[in-house]
C-alpha cells in the first residue's frame, strides 16, 4: 500500500493518516496493520498512568526531551476521556507538549476514549505499532485516570510507570488496588509539596506487601516536572528496568503475553461482532427470545445449539 | 415605622403583586428582588460599622473625605499604537483636550520582552500599543511632555521593571528626579497567569521582581504606585462582578504576603498598592461592587495584616469601561454603553477612569472616537450631577443589600482560595481559571438562548454597512523599528551594554534588588529584548499548562 | 466511527483566550473532538500539531490585529505539510475590510465578535471534508 510505504519512508503525514484509519476503523485499517506488522517490535513501549492532575503530560513532555538528549526518537500517544454527554472531547494534553512540535524526532498523537475503552485499548495499541514501524525508538502511552480500562491500556507497555502526587488524601487508597500491581516504577511528581515523604513511605509499605515484584523492586523517583527536576533519574530507572527485563528474559515473556492478549482480544472482538451480526440481530433469534420469555424453551440448550453451529 | 410594620407591609405588597400577575414577566430570570426595603438590610443595620464616613474605615463610601467635591477623578485615556512618534502625538492631543493623565498601551512584543526584530514579534509590532525597544524609543514617546507635570500609567507587567527604569531614565534626561515622578505600573503578574497571558518568567522570579520594585520605589520613587492589582482582565475574561473583586483581592493578599516575607514593613509599601476595576453594564451592581471591594480590602489590611496607617487600608482604584461589552454591531450604541459604565464608575467612587471608544470591537480607536469617549467623562463630571455629592447611592436599600451580597460572595471565594493555599496555588491548580471560564461560558450560552439580551446582537438587529474610517496600523512599523534598532546598535557603546548585561545576569542569579542593575542597562541603551533575554536565561520561562 | 477533530489555537502573542475557550467548549458540547493548544503559538507549531492529530478543522483566534500576517502563514504551512483538506477558520477583532483578503488566502470563514457559537458549529458541519 502506498500509505504504508510512505510511512516506512518516514512520512509524518502518512503516519498521521494511518493512525486516523485505525482510529476511525476505515476499511483499509486492517490492511495497513497487516502490512506494517513485520516492521514492528523494535520500539520500547512505556506506559504512564496516574490520577488526574498528577502532571502526567508535563512529565511526558520532559521525558521525551530527555530521551531526545540521549539520541532517541519518541512517539507519544496521549489519551483523554470523551464527554459522556455530547460525545465530544477536549484533548488537552498537547498544550503541555507544544514545545515538542519543532522536533522532527517526536510525534504526538491525541486520542479520545470515544466511550469505548475496550476498543480504545486495541486502537491505542495499533497507534503504538504504527509509531514503532515508523521508526520511533521509544513510544510513550499516557492515559488519564486509574480505572480498569486505563490500566488495561498501559499494561500493554514494556515498562509501566505510575505517577502520583502528594496531598491527594484518600485517593491513594482508591488507586492502590488496581495500580500497584502494574507499576514497574513509581514517580512522585510535584515533590516539593508537603506530604512527599509520607507518600513515599506509603508506597514503600504497599510494595512490601506485594509479592508480584520478585526480582525487581520498583524504584520510587521524585520529580518536579514543571521545573524539569528529577527527569534524568526517571529515565535512568526506565532504562534499568529495561536492562533487567532483557537480562532476565522477562522482556520476551511479557511481549509474548502481550501478543497473546492482543490476539485473544481480537478473537473475542471478531467472534462478538459475528455473533452480534449473524445471530443476535436476526429475527430468528428474536423469536427464540420470545419463546424463552414464554418458558416454551430454556436458554441453556439454545446456547449449546448456537455455539455448536458457530464453532463447527 | 417599626421594623415589624415594614415587614408586614412588605408581605402585603408581595402578596398583592403576586395575585395580580397572571403571566410570568418577560425577564423572569432576573437576580434581584422586585423591591428592596429596610428589611433587606436587617434590623440591626449599623451605619458606622458598615459604611462609616468617606475617607474613614472601612471606606465603603469612598477613600477621600471630599471625593469629587475636592477634584474630579483623573481622566486617563489608555492610548498607544504604532511607533513612539505616532503615540507621542496622540498623548499631546489628549493632554491638550483636558485629559489629566497619560496611560500607555504597549504592543505585545514590548509586553512580553521581545524586541521588534524577534521572530516571535512577527506581525505584532505596534499593533495593540506602541512599540518600545529601548530608552531611545521612550525618549521619543515622552518628548515635549514634562514628567514632573503629568502622572503616567503604564500597562506593563512581566517587564514592568524595565519600562519603569526607562521612565526614570527619561526623567533624568529631562532633569526631573525620581522622587517627583507620579504614576502607576500595572506589575500584576498573577492575573497574567490567570487571565491576560503576557507573562514571561515563572512565578517565583516574577514575585521577586515585584517585591524588588516595591522596595526600590519605597526608597527612590515614593509617589509611584508600584502595582495595579487588576480585576479588569479577569472580568474581561468572563468572570462575574463578585469573582472580579474576590480573585483580585486574593492576588493582592499574595503580593502583600510576598512583600512581608521579603522583609518589608506593611505600612511602608501598602499605601502604594492600587487596584484596577472593570466598569460593566449593570450600573447598580457595579456601584455595589466598588463599595464592597473597598470594605473587603480595608478589613484584609487591618485585620489580616495588621496595617496601622489608614492609607494602607484604602482601596484606591483606576477603572476602565468594559471592552468586552462593546459590540461590533451598531457601534454607535457603544457610546451609550460607555456613558452608563462611566456613571457606574463615578457613582462607585473611582480615582481615575479610562473610557473606551465606540469602535474598539472593530479596531484601535480613531482620534474622533477617542474624543467622544473623553467627552463622555467630561459630561458626566460637569453636567450629570453624579459627581456633586459623595457616594450618592449610599443608603439605597437595593445598593446596600447588593453591596452586602457581593461582599459575602467575595469572602467566600477568598476563604476557598486560602484553603487551596493562596492565589498562586489556586492559579497553578487552574481553579481560578476554571471559575472564570465557567462564568464566561454561561454568559455566552445565556446570550445564545436569549436569556440575556445584548441590543443589536441578539435582539433589535438591523442590516448595516460595514464601518469605514477605522484606524489601521501601518504594516511597516516592524521595519521602522528594525531600522531604529540597527542604528542604535551602531551608535551606542556596545562594550558598556555587555558590561551592564553581565552585571544584571550575575545579580539575577543572586539575591540583590535588580532595579539598579536594570536601570544601568537601560541607561546604556540595552534593548528590552536584551535585558529580558538575560533574565529569561537565568529565570527560565513560564509555560501555561492549564487546559479547560 | 469518524469524529470531527478541531484544533483550536491562538497564534501570535495575544493572550486573550476567552473566545477561544468558549468556542472550544461549545464545539466539545456539539460533539467534536477539540484539541486545545493554548496561547502564544507560532504558525509552525500550529501546523505541526494539526498534522500530528490529523485534524479536520483548524480554528484560529486572534485579537491583536496580527491576523493578516499570521492566519495566511498557517494556511501556507498546512499546505506545505500536505494537509490540503483542512478547513481553516478564524475569529477575533477582525475588520470587515480584511476579510476578503483572508478568504483569498485560504481562510474559509471569519467569525467576528457577537457570532453565536452555534453558527460556528453549523459552518463546520456544512463545510468539513
Amino acid at each position: 500500500m502506498e500509505i504504508v510505504s510512505k510511512l516506512l519512508d518516514h512520512s509524518r503525514l502518512a503516519l498521521s493518516k494511518a493512525i486516523t484509519a485505525v482510529e476511525n476503523e476505515y476499511d483499509d485499517a486492517v490492511k495497513i496493520m497487516t502490512e506494517i506488522y513485520p516492521h514492528t517490535g523494535n520500539a520500547y513501549v512505556i506506559g504512564i498512568t496516574g490520577p488526574p492532575g498528577a502532571g502526567k503530560s508535563t512529565l511526558t513532555d520532559k521525558l521525551a526531551k530527555e530521551y531526545r538528549k540521549r539520541g532517541k526518537t519518541v512517539g507519544i500517544v496521549a489519551i483523554d476521556p470523551t464527554s459522556p454527554y455530547s460525545g465530544g472531547a477536549i484533548l488537552g494534553d498537547r498544550i503541555r507538549m507544544m514545545d515538542l512540535m519543532a522536533d522532527e524526532g517526536i510525534f504526538v498523537r491525541s486520542m479520545a476514549t470515544r466511550g469505548s475503552l475496550g476498543g480504545l485499548s486495541q486502537k491505542a495499541g495499533d497507534a503504538v505499532k504504527l509509531m514503532d514501524a515508523f521508526g520511533m525508538d521509544v513510544v510513550i502511552v499516557e492515559t488519564v485516570g486509574v480505572g480498569q480500562s486505563e490500566v488495561d491500556i498501559v499494561k500493554t507497555a514494556d515498562t509501566t510507570m505510575v505517577v502520583v502526587i502528594p496531598g491527594m488524601g484518600d485517593d491513594i487508597q482508591a488507586i492502590k488496588a488496581g495500580v500497584l500491581e502494574i507499576g514497574d516504577l513509581f514517580t512522585i511528581n510535584k515533590a516539593d509539596r508537603e506530604g512527599t515523604d509520607k507518600l513515599n513511605i506509603e508506597i514503600e509499605m504497599m510494595l512490601e506487601l506485594n509479592p508480584e515484584h520478585v526480582g525487581w523492586r520498583p524504584p520510587i523517583n521524585r520529580t518536579i516536572a514543571s521545573k524539569g527536576e528529577g527527569i534524568e533519574a526517571v529515565v535512568d530507572s526506565i532504562e534499568a528496568h529495561k536492562a533487567y527485563l532483557i537480562d532476565t528474559g522477562r522482556l520476551a515473556e511479557i511481549r509474548k503475553a502481550r501478543i497473546k492478549n492482543e490476539v485473544t482480544a481480537m478473537l473475542n472482538d471478531r467472534v462478538n461482532r459475528y455473533i452480534d451480526k449473524e445471530v443476535v440481530s436476526t429475527d430468528a433469534f428474536d423469536a427464540l427470545v420470545v419463546k424463552m420469555q414464554n418458558r416454551e424453551i430454556e436458554p441453556y440448550s439454545v446456547v449449546d445449539d448456537i455455539v455448536g453451529k458457530v464453532l463447527k | 415605622m417599626a421594623f415589624e410594620e415594614i415587614k408586614a407591609g412588605l408581605e402585603k405588597y408581595t402578596a398583592g403583586v403576586e395575585a395580580k400577575l397572571d403571566k410570568a414577566p418577560e425577564r423572569a430570570n432576573l437576580a434581584p428582588n422586585r423591591l428592596y426595603t429596610p428589611v433587606d438590610l436587617g434590623e440591626g443595620f449599623d451605619y458606622v460599622e458598615k459604611l462609616g464616613f468617606p475617607g474613614e474605615y472601612p471606606f465603603t463610601r469612598g477613600v477621600q473625605p471630599t471625593m469629587y467635591r475636592g477634584r474630579f477623578w483623573t481622566m486617563r485615556m489608555y492610548a498607544g499604537f504604532s511607533t513612539a512618534e505616532e503615540s507621542n502625538k496622540r498623548y499631546r492631543y489628549l493632554l491638550a483636550n483636558g485629559g489629566s493623565g497619560l496611560s500607555c498601551a504597549f504592543d505585545l512584543p514590548t509586553q512580553i520582552g521581545y524586541d521588534s526584530t524577534d521572530a516571535m514579534s512577527e506581525g505584532e509590532v505596534g499593533k495593540v500599543g506602541v512599540a518600545i525597544d529601548s530608552l531611545a524609543d521612550m525618549e521619543i514617546l515622552f518628548d515635549g511632555i514634562s514628567l514632573d507635570k503629568v502622572s503616567t500609567s503604564m500597562t506593563i507587567n512581566a517587564p514592568a521593571s524595565v519600562l519603569l527604569a526607562m521612565y526614570i531614565a527619561v526623567a533624568e534626561k529631562q532633569g526631573v528626579s525620581a522622587d517627583k515622578l507620579r504614576g502607576t505600573i500595572q506589575n500584576d503578574i498573577l492575573k497574567e497567569y490567570a487571565a491576560r497571558g503576557t507573562y514571561i518568567f515563572p512565578p517565583a522570579p516574577s514575585m521577586r521582581l515585584i517585591t524588588n520594585i516595591f522596595e526600590y520605589c519605597s526608597k527612590n520613587v515614593p509617589l509611584w504606585n508600584t502595582i495595579s492589582i487588576s480585576g479588569y482582565h479577569i472580568r474581561e475574561a468572563g468572570s462575574t462582578a463578585s469573582q472580579e473583586i474576590a480573585f483580585t483581592i486574593a492576588d493582592g493578599i499574595a503580593y502583600v504576603e510576598a512583600a512581608i516575607k521579603a522583609g518589608l514593613d506593611v505600612d511602608a509599601f501598602a499605601g502604594r498598592l492600587s487596584f484596577f476595576w472593570n466598569a460593566h453594564n449593570n450600573v447598580l451592581e457595579e456601584v455595589a461592587k466598588f463599595r464592597a471591594s473597598r470594605r473587603v480590602w480595608a478589613k484584609v489590611m487591618k485585620e489580616r495584616f495588621g496595617a496601622k496607617k489608614a492609607k494602607s487600608m484604602m482601596l484606591r482604584v483606576h477603572t476602565q469601561t468594559a471592552g468586552s461589552m462593546l459590540t461590533a454591531q451598531q457601534p454607535n450604541n457603544n457610546i451609550v454603553r460607555v456613558a452608563l459604565q462611566t456613571a457606574a464608575a463615578v457613582m462607585g467612587g473611582t480615582q481615575s477612569l479610562h473610557t473606551n471608544s465606540k469602535d474598539e470591537a472593530l479596531a484601535l480607536p480613531t482620534t474622533e472616537s477617542v474624543t467622544i469617549a473623553l467627552r463622555t467623562q467630561q459630561i458626566v463630571a460637569y453636567e450629570s450631577g453624579l459627581a456633586d455629592t459623595v457616594d450618592p447611592l449610599g443608603g439605597s436599600y437595593y445598593v446596600e443589600a447588593l453591596t452586602d451580597k457581593i461582599e459575602a460572595e467575595a469572602w467566600e471565594y477568598i476563604q476557598k482560595i486560602d484553603e487551596i493555599g493562596g492565589a498562586p496555588e489556586a492559579i497553578a491548580k487552574g481553579y481560578i481559571q476554571k471559575e472564570i471560564q465557567d462564568s464566561a461560558y454561561k454568559w455566552q450560552m445565556d446570550i445564545e438562548k436569549g436569556d440575556r439580551i445584548i441590543v443589536g446582537v441578539n435582539k433589535f438587529q438591523q442590516e448595516e454597512e460595514p464601518p469605514t474610517n477605522l484606524l489601521r496600523v501601518d504594516g511597516s512599523v516592524g521595519k521602522l523599528q528594525a531600522d531604529k534598532i540597527a542604528a542604535l546598535k551602531a551608535r551606542r557603546d556596545n562594550a558598556k551594554v555587555e558590561e551592564t548585561l553581565a552585571a544584571l545576569e550575575k545579580a539575577c542569579a543572586g539575591d540583590d534588588n535588580l532595579m539598579p542593575f536594570i536601570l544601568d542597562a537601560v541607561r546604556a541603551y540595552a534593548t528590552e529584548g536584551e535585558i529580558c533575554g538575560v533574565m529569561r536565561k537565568v529565570f527560565g520561562e513560564y509555560k501555561a499548562n492549564i487546559t479547560l | 466511527m469518524a469524529n470531527v477533530k478541531v484544533l483550536v489555537a491562538k497564534p501570535g502573542l495575544d493572550g486573550h483566550d476567552r473566545g477561544a475557550k468558549v468556542v472550544a467548549r461549545a464545539l466539545r458540547d456539539a460533539g467534536f473532538e477539540v484539541i486545545y493548544t493554548g496561547i502564544r503559538l507560532t504558525p509552525e507549531q500550529i501546523a505541526e500539531a494539526a498534522l500530528q492529530d490529523d485534524v479536520n478543522v483548524v480554528a484560529l483566534s486572534l485579537l491583536s490585529g496580527a491576523h493578516n500576517t499570521l492566519f495566511p502563514t498557517v494556511v501556507e504551512l498546512l499546505k506545505a505539510k500536505g494537509l490540503e483538506d483542512v478547513l481553516v477558520i478564524g475569529g477575533g477583532v477582525i475588520p470587515d475590510a480584511d476579510i476578503p483578503g483572508l478568504k483569498a488566502a485560504g481562510i474559509a470563514e471569519v467569525f467576528t465578535p457577537g457570532t453565536p457559537t452555534s453558527n460556528i458549529v453549523d459552518f463546520i458541519n456544512a463545510n468539513v471534508k
